[in-house]
């Protein structure tokens, strides 16, 4: 049939609107049947982080880093209409009175339909993130391997 | 052949066809699944999901803004 059953979705951006969408992109085509690798670099790192702090040695900028960014996927801002978070709260209530799957769930179904999450390894030096900080059950690549998946599958998105 | 019924009523997309997939992994070929569904997109969407996972779509309804779809696996 030379139709390929593999999708392959880089997460390039840490905002909840975003990473919905990937999200539910992933969801969608996994109960479609397809195998999904999600490939997380530099802002769509943060969406993989523990909500707790982990305590790992870093450097001063590193640490820095680590503070601003948001830690988690309920930490996330919007893209647009933001308002210092308030605009992420709201959606948050709007999507929830329409029971819209929350991120975190979305995420876990993700993960129970065999979506693979491979983390960058290095936007995560950059960014000073340890995989200590990171969820359980990732597994950590290059860009050789994603460009290895990428070949291999019939849609590739970037978001 | 079994008969199995899903109530995603409520459910926003991807839930119904999540819903969908996780209760066919577990149907053998020729069980019929029924899901009621209040996502309007899921008319369309669950003709692509037969499509693509080579599932018969027996029968497709809407009443009062609820869908019904009985689909076989094969």
């Amino acid at each position: 049939m030379g139709l390929s059953n593999k999708k392959t979705i880089i997460m390039f951006s840490g905002e909840l609107d975003k990473a919905m969408a990937g999200f539910i992109i992933a969801n969608g085509a996994a109960a479609m049947g397809d195998d999904v690798t999600m490939f997380f670099t530099f802002w769509g790192l943060n969406i993989l982080r523990k909500p707790e702090n982990v305590p790992v040695k870093k450097s001063f900028l590193e640490g820095m880093f680590g503070w601003m960014m948001p830690r988690g996927a309920v930490k996330l801002g919007l893209s647009k209409m933001n308002f210092g978070g308030m605009g992420a709260v709201m959606m948050k209530k709007i999507m929830n009175d329409k029971r819209v799957n929350t991120l975190p769930e979305l995420i876990e179904s993700a993960k129970a339909l065999g979506v693979k999450f491979i983390a960058c390894t290095m936007s995560m030096d950059v960014m000073g993130i340890r995989e200590e900080e990171l969820m359980d059950g990732l597994e950590f690549a290059g860009v050789a391997t994603y460009l290895g998946e990428a070949d291999e599958a019939g849609v590739n998105l970037f978001i | 052949m079994a008969e199995y019924e899903i109530n995603a009523r409520g459910l926003q997309c991807p839930g119904p066809i999540v819903q969908l997939f996780n209760q066919s992994k577990k149907a053998q070929a020729g069980d019929i699944i029924k899901i009621e569904v209040t996502d309007q997109g899921f008319k369309k969407d669950v003709q692509a999901w037969c499509k693509k996972t080579g599932c018969d779509l027996v029968d497709l309804k809407e009443e009062n803004n609820v869908i019904y779809a009985t689909i076989k696996k094969n």
